[in-house]
């Protein structure tokens, strides 16, 4: 990745010249105006300037906010510290490769046989381009990205409710929900029920627009033909030669679409956080957190217990054990402290802030998420169903298949992730041991993709994010309510300790909520620092 | 299989009000009445078991979760009526997800079993005044 100051007049350096000669206002409009302002909460890293000599901080935490928190503060001249409650850096960067062993609570453990090369992310999988937060230290630390694809026109939508519980393809779905959508609107405005809301001329323009949106014919109807099946896939293609006719395919019926309920899940990809292109770095997302943890070395203490949590007027005190070994207690200082550990975790840890900030930390429930790789012999899903990466959905509990976007057309073998359940069924999912779950997602799995998914697998691993002894759930699961009443005093600073993390930002589950937190509570704090 | 009736239910569920990193299907918190199963022992064994386990004694990491197991915060009943419906630190409110019954007859499950001989027993009423 490039990094865009390196040229000569990009995006920012043009900005910068119109807020010096016009004002902060011209450049906030002309901002707006190129569609950057809105993008993201994150302007680059933080510009802290120099720490007073000798000026400490403890970081608590080597995920993703800890580490911003670190390196950034560690650039700025103070003396940091990392206590880390797992054996490794990342938080829930993670991903989980053949020789990985995994001990959930409860005590089950499960030994990763991926082949070389195959991974499962138990946590975060995509990074959106205009996460700009987590891209920078993806380009600081040189962590090489390859495409994240979220839509395949081609992959399965599937419903054990429609359509004789048999999956669909994601472009004949959209192609036949816009296209009568397109044929209803055209219908409507020809006969001028539309005369209020839009003038004759822009009828014209909406009509032309109608049909080529919704791949409608010359009378504004969605029917089988060439136009429509350019849209939803022929059933045989435009071949050379002789014999080379096309075999035109038929629209779905718009009733039995609408009660599918399928519709629900073609929009996805529409939303601003999955538009295209996403990205995902070469050989699994926790790929940026090893780089995290290599960059910052020995300044991260590993199999770190934190228990108890201490500040006065002179500085902060973490009490820790060791989270392997036991034994005797040890304690870490600083003059300062950033805390990312989760809520989850941190509600009880004994740590002595105020009640505004200790009732925000305490009401914050974390939710379920069940992720699941499964390897198979061969990749069927690209040889026999011509899915080449992206996602299919089910309304069964495992919520998604995704398929790796990486090693097309390989021969060898293949690992999906054959869930992503959260929610109600994330919880039933997550009272199971791992072998009930990797068979229950085989059931699941042999729906979209049947006498395949069954008979090709060869092993597994699950993650229960309830059951992830560091977290104890996936992420913060606000609700707006919550949010109102207890959010500014969740990441307000109190005395000399400061949080961060996903849990302390309005991007909750994304990394990018980790690192734009993270930036901002160290401003704060330096802030403060400087002022003592 | 059980679980499959549940998540159809979800699909149709209300989005969540903010962006999150979801996909359809995932996120909403469901409502009372998506979970099919019923007594004390079906809730438990598919909902409490996925934190407090099978045993019900819980699990420690860097933190921990509670045993439910001879527990004597269990002798007034009223207190996990309360805490199942609406939640404690980071566990879920689960009120949102399971019926005045279902919340009733795991209540009165786990305050006899595991360990535990508490004397009364929770009606659906005494959730639904408790919600």
């Amino acid at each position: 990745m490039a990094d865009p100051s390196n040229t000569p007049m990009n995006r920012r350096s043009l900005l910068s010249m119109i807020g010096t000669v016009a004002g902060a206002t011209a450049m906030y409009n002309a901002m707006t105006e190129m569609g950057f302002a809105q993008e993201s909460g994150y302007s680059g890293p933080p510009k802290l300037g120099q720490a007073k000599p000798g000026a400490s901080v403890l970081v608590l935490g080597a995920g993703l906010a800890g580490m911003v928190a670190a390196i950034e503060l560690r650039d700025a001249g103070y003396k940091v510290q990392v206590l880390e409650y797992q054996n490794r850096a990342g938080g829930r960067n993670w991903s989980l490769h053949g020789g990985d062993t995994y001990t959930e609570l409860g005590g089950a453990t499960q030994h990763c046989q991926f082949e070389p090369g195959h991974y499962l992310n138990p946590g975060p999988w995509r990074i959106p381009y205009h996460h700009y937060g987590i891209l920078h230290y993806v380009d600081r630390l040189k962590v090489p990205l390859e495409p994240f694809i979220q839509v395949n026109y081609n992959a399965y939508v599937h419903s054990t409710m429609a359509y004789g519980g048999k999956p669909k393809r994601y472009r004949e779905v959209q192609a036949d929900f816009h296209g009568h959508v397109a044929e209803l609107l055209a219908k409507t405005t020809k006969q001028s029920l539309l005369d209020q809301d839009v003038t004759k001329e822009d009828q014209e323009i909406l009509l032309q627009a109608l049909r080529s949106w919704g791949a409608l014919d010359a009378n504004y109807k969605y029917v089988k033909g060439r136009t429509s099946s350019n849209r939803r896939g022929p059933l045989v293609d435009d071949g050379g030669g002789l014999n080379s006719l096309p075999t035109y395919s038929e629209p779905g019926a718009m009733s039995e679409l609408l009660n599918s309920y399928l519709w629900r899940t073609i929009g996805w990809g529409h939303d601003f956080e999955y538009q295209t292109p996403l990205f995902q770095p070469v050989g699994g997302m926790g790929q940026i957190g090893k780089a995290f943890g290599a960059e910052l070395g020995t300044i991260i203490q590993y199999n770190a217990k934190v228990i108890d949590i201490h500040q006065d007027e002179r500085g902060v005190t973490a009490t820790y054990v060791d989270a392997v070994k036991g034994g005797a207690a040890r304690k870490a200082s600083a003059d300062w402290c950033v805390c990312t550990i989760p809520a989850s975790i941190l509600s009880q840890i004994p740590m002595n802030v105020g009640g505004k900030m200790k009732a925000a930390i305490d009401q914050l429930p974390y939710g379920a998420s069940v992720k699941t790789g499964l390897q198979f012999k061969r990749r069927f899903w690209e040889q026999d169903d011509g899915i080449y990466g992206g996602i299919s959905y089910t309304n069964q509990s495992n919520a998604l298949i995704g398929y790796p976007n990486f090693n097309f057309f390989s021969k060898g073998k293949g690992v999906l992730q054959g869930s992503q359940a959260s929610g109600p069924g994330g919880i039933l999912i997550s009272a199971k041991s791992p072998d009930e779950r990797i068979q229950d997602m085989l059931e699941y799995g042999e729906k979209l993709h049947p006498g395949n998914y069954k008979s090709n697998f060869e092993n597994g691993v699950s993650v229960a994010w309830h059951r992830v002894p560091w977290t104890l759930g996936c992420s913060g699961a606000w609700t707006e309510d919550g949010r109102d009443r207890h959010y500014d005093n969740l990441c307000a600073l109190d005395g000399r300790i400061v949080l961060a993390g996903e849990h302390a930002s309005r991007l909750p589950t994304w990394q990018e909520g980790s690192v734009v937190s993270a930036t901002d509570a160290i401003v704060r704090l330096h802030a403060k620092a400087m002022t003592i | 299989m059980r679980a499959t009736t549940v998540a159809a239910l979800l699909i149709f569920s209300a989005a969540p009000a903010w962006a999150q990193a979801r996909d359809p299907g995932v996120g909403a918190m469901g409502r009372p009445g998506d979970y099919s199963f019923q007594g004390g022992a079906a809730v438990y064994s598919h909902v409490c078991q996925a934190c407090h386990m099978a045993d019900a004694k819980g699990a420690v990491g860097a933190g921990a979760y509670p045993a439910l197991a001879n527990n004597p915060k269990l002798a007034e009943a009223g207190y996990p009526v309360s805490v199942i419906l609406h939640g404690q630190k980071a566990m879920l409110p689960l009120g949102n997800l399971l019926t005045d019954q279902q919340v009733a007859d795991v209540v009165n499950y786990i305050r006899t079993g595991f360990g535990n001989k508490y004397k009364g027993t929770v009606s659906a009423a005494d959730v639904k005044a408790a919600r």
